[in-house]
């Protein structure tokens, strides 16, 4: 066994090299011979097959049930963006089964098997979409190996079709079941190596409207989420932070929390006081009982209105992104009726998964085994072996389903915590994160201000665009100073650095804002902020010059056709520029972030108390290709969802150095009622592949912007929106 | 610690807990019934949903002391089988993204349809309007709703 486990090492590394990361290791779990199934001299049939065959895993990806289930295994995370059934679709498509018998499931994180395992920048299609499509075909071509030298046939004269292996000629045909064993035993040849795929025009899953793989589990609670896990013996922690950004515990008295009936300790760790208990109840009556006195930080003045102090203070001070023409000359030489100058400015927002934060540890005297709803199993491991000092080959991480992610969970707080407490305990944890844990953790999409300066000429078309920008860097707080070229954070710049129009003289700034407040990646990142910038202060620069926001997109677009389409599209679609019902507007934007472009129409009005109500979005994503339709529609409301929140109340107050937001009344989440109608339209006409998760965000806040500009003749500079009193 | 019983989707259940224990926690620490979710803890986000003697209530702000001897039932007990015409709508419109905010969702959605078999639109959306989802899977929920709606009334 240990000759062949170094084998197949052997085997993957090779493998490693050819397929970009993504290891096929083959797994020879069990040896038996299934000879038995190919001694007979009459053809066995599929039924007789199905009822002898043991099944097994056939590679790290693909495992046979004796059913003839085929559950796919995946090393990327579920976090309602739909990668248990879109990477499924990419491999179920090669390994020719039908779509009723996969299932799939989170693999087990296993760097050497999988490579490294991060879920985020709406990658997990697109940079996988020929590698997962390779593992379904290698299993494919292993099992169609198994199969003829079973039969002793030439393989050519083997097909594989609907989970059996079939030899025409003979009319022999075998379940996948029934050749798991031989075929996981089988080297890795050229030809299951570098399989061949389909051609397109054979596509029998990619592309098309399947169910998803997740839903049943999720419609009658037995779907586990991290919070979910029971592990025997578990103990359950709540972490107290510091109240105050940069403050520290000083001391604590234990004793009236440890007097609460199921409290086991009071534990001092890095990120604060655990309260560690047989329930979450427990600890939460342990929590109220304990008195922490804690030493303030250095931010005891912090609040909302001094961090925009800061950050204007520091904008004209940035580094410069971009640089085309002469915008000092272009703007002097304006006439003053020409050109406006404005300032942009966005809050902190919180991810607010509706799952909060948690994890389950249970670290032993050598090993560790988490649970946790994370996007980053490769970081929770790495993380768990710098607090264990075990080596990574020692942590086991368990992914369980997310309740949503959007950034927050590629971190590794909650991880961090259970493994501290675990190690104390010398028991299993799970650490949960009340909502106010949650929210006050320390981890937000970075606020900001920008300075817009631009002008127009004679006829009115844009000749200026002078965008200075001031942000905390994301990428410095990570200490990823290294990925920051010429001093630039690119997420800060992202969608700006770019900018898409034909405008003679561009100029973008940023400068770094150093700030106490944790910022993180969060749905679109850079794009969540600055495609809402961009977009409304090109309709300012529209207005000034008495240009129709589409007809002037299109024509600054004219170098950029896919963007010209998706506009297009979208115009169209919503009846742009046809008569609406009274105080209703169409607003416009278009954005492109991650490699998908997203033109939306959004219509809107203002309710009598000033709140501005969206009643329909027309969205239109040019992603190149499409796997699960179905699936890119939820995206695109999705991001919807969360951008029109962000858009129209999202905001963290920060007081006295403290983070005030602490649940869903101060952080409030779009309804039903308040969700507009989405039509998505996909343009799906073979261009370079985008990602999808999050491209649907950025449009939304300034195509609900613009229709208020068009509604009361005033920008909306400053989110969130909040009602018309907060506008003006 | 005081002892309670419950019925819990038609079994009766004897534990002990502290008074003050929200029926959330005694449903997942207790019993280990973790279908029904915490979101919020404060009645904002509607995850905990359950029937409380056929009410649709916020689990996490019913203390248990509150619920002694009370008929509950959760999303684990809204059938079998996934055979309620509100988790058959769910399935057939694709309604999940995360999944977590759904068993509230769906427990809402029974207590709504309970009362009122034809619901309309704004209806739908009164009733729902404190279920939080932060995947934004409400129009298919609103169309999920409706459809088991008309089911019903087809068997009716």
């Amino acid at each position: 066994m240990a000759e062949m486990k170094a084998e197949s090492e052997i085997t993957r590394r090779a493998l490693l090299q050819v397929s970009g990361g993504i290891g096929l290791g083959l797994v020879v779990s069990f040896i038996a011979p299934a000879g038995a199934l190919f001694g007979g001299a009459a053809p066995a049939g599929a039924a007789n097959a199905v009822a002898v065959a043991p099944g097994g895993e056939v590679t790290a990806y693909v495992r046979v049930g004796p059913d003839g289930i085929v559950t796919i295994s995946l090393p990327k995370s579920e976090m309602g963006q739909g990668v248990l059934t879109s990477l499924a679709m990419l491999v179920a498509e090669e390994l020719e089964v039908d779509w009723s018998k996969v299932r799939s499931e989170h693999a087990i994180a296993n760097d050497a098997r999988y490579g490294k395992w991060g879920t985020g920048g709406s990658r997990s299609v697109r940079e996988n979409f020929d590698s997962f499509r390779r593992a379904g075909a290698t299993a494919r071509e292993l099992l169609v190996s198994a199969a003829s030298e079973g039969w002793g046939v030439p393989r050519e004269s083997c097909l594989a079709k609907d989970g059996e292996v079939i030899h025409e000629a003979s009319g022999r045909r075998l379940a996948y079941a029934a050749l798991a064993e031989r075929a996981a035993q089988l080297p890795l040849n050229k030809k299951a190596k570098e399989p061949k795929l389909k051609p397109r025009s054979a596509w029998r899953v990619i592309g098309k409207e399947v169910r998803r793989l997740d839903t049943p589990a999720k419609v009658d609670g037995s779907a586990i989420f991290g919070i979910d896990v029971r592990v025997p013996g578990m103990l359950v922690a709540q972490v107290v932070r510091p109240p105050e950004l940069g403050g520290a515990v000083a001391s604590f008295d234990a004793k009236p929390a440890l007097a609460v009936e199921g409290v086991r300790a009071v534990v001092e760790i890095p990120n604060g006081v655990a309260v560690v208990a047989t329930s979450f109840w427990a600890a939460t009556s342990g929590r109220r009982k304990l008195a922490i006195e804690w030493k303030p930080g250095p931010n005891g003045t912090l609040d909302n209105e001094a961090i925009r102090k800061l950050c204007l203070a520091a904008v004209e001070k940035g580094i410069t992104a971009r640089n085309d023409g002469d915008v000092a000359k272009a703007l002097a030489g304006a006439g003053a009726k020409r050109k406006l100058e404005a300032v942009y400015e966005f809050p902190y927002l919180a991810h607010a998964t509706l799952e909060p934060m948690n994890c389950t540890a249970k670290v032993d005297a050598d090993s560790c085994e988490l649970w946790a709803p994370t996007q980053s199993p490769t970081g929770a491991a790495d993380a768990a072996a710098k607090i264990t000092g075990f080596s990574v080959d020692q942590i086991r991480v368990n992914t369980t389903l997310l309740g949503g992610g959007f950034g927050r969970r590629s971190a590794t707080d909650f991880v961090e915590d259970a493994v501290h407490l675990s190690k104390h305990m010398k028991a299993p944890v799970q650490v949960i994160y009340t909502r106010e844990d949650d929210m006050r953790a320390g981890l937000y999409r970075p606020a900001g201000a920008n300075v817009m300066r631009g002008a127009v000429d004679a006829e009115g078309w844009p000749t200026v665009w002078d965008q200075r920008i001031a942000s905390p860097s994301i990428m410095r707080e990570k200490s990823w100073t290294a990925m920051m070229k010429d001093g630039i954070d690119f997420t800060a710049v992202e969608g700006v650095r770019n900018l898409p129009y034909a405008i003679p003289n561009v100029f973008v700034s940023w400068a770094d804002v150093v700030l106490p407040v944790s910022t993180h990646w969060w749905r679109s990142v850079g794009s969540s902020q600055n495609g809402w910038v961009t977009e409304c202060f090109f309709d300012e620069l529209c207005a000034l010059g008495g240009k129709d926001p589409v007809e002037a997109r299109k024509r600054l677009l004219a170098k950029h056709p896919r963007h010209v389409r998706a506009l297009e599209r979208a115009a169209r679609e919503a009846g742009y520029g046809k008569p609406l019902p009274s105080g209703h507007a169409h607003g416009v934007a278009v954005h492109e972030s991650f490699g998908s472009i997203v033109a939306q129409v959004a219509e809107v009005s203002l309710e009598a108390d000033g709140q501005p109500r969206v009643h329909r979005v027309v969205c239109v994503v040019d992603c190149g290709e499409v796997v699960h339709p179905a699936g890119v529609r939820h995206q695109m409301e999705s991001g919807i969802t969360v951008g029109l929140s962000a858009a129209l109340t999202g905001e963290i107050a920060i007081e006295k150095g403290r983070i005030t937001t602490g649940n869903f009344d101060g952080f409030p989440l779009v309804r039903i009622g308040q969700m507009p109608r989405v039509e998505t339209h996909i343009i799906a006409e073979g261009d370079p592949m985008g990602g999808i998760g999050e491209p649907g965000t950025p449009p939304i806040a300034p195509a609900v912007c613009n229709a208020i500009f068009k509604l009361t003749g005033k920008p909306v500079r400053r989110l969130p929106i909040g009602t018309v009193a907060r506008m003006a | 610690m005081p002892a309670y019983t419950l019925t819990v989707n038609g079994e009766p259940r004897a534990f002990e807990a502290a008074a003050d224990t929200p029926l959330l926690w005694v449903l997942r620490d207790v019993l280990g019934l973790t279908g029904t979710k915490y979101g919020c803890g404060a009645g904002l986000c509607r995850a905990c949903t359950i029937h409380l003697d056929g009410e649709a209530s916020f689990s996490c702000q019913i203390p248990i002391s509150a619920a002694d001897g009370r008929r509950v039932t959760t999303i684990e007990g809204l059938s079998p089988d996934r055979s309620h015409p509100l988790q058959k709508a769910w399935i057939e419109e694709d309604v999940p993204q995360c999944g977590y905010c759904q068993p509230g969702q769906i427990m809402s959605a029974a207590a709504l349809l309970a009362k009122t078999p034809a619901p309309s639109a704004s209806e739908i959306d009164g009733w729902m309007a404190t279920n939080l989802c932060r995947c934004g899977t409400y129009n298919r929920i609103r169309s999920a709703i409706e459809r088991a709606a008309a089911e019903r009334k087809n068997h009716g």
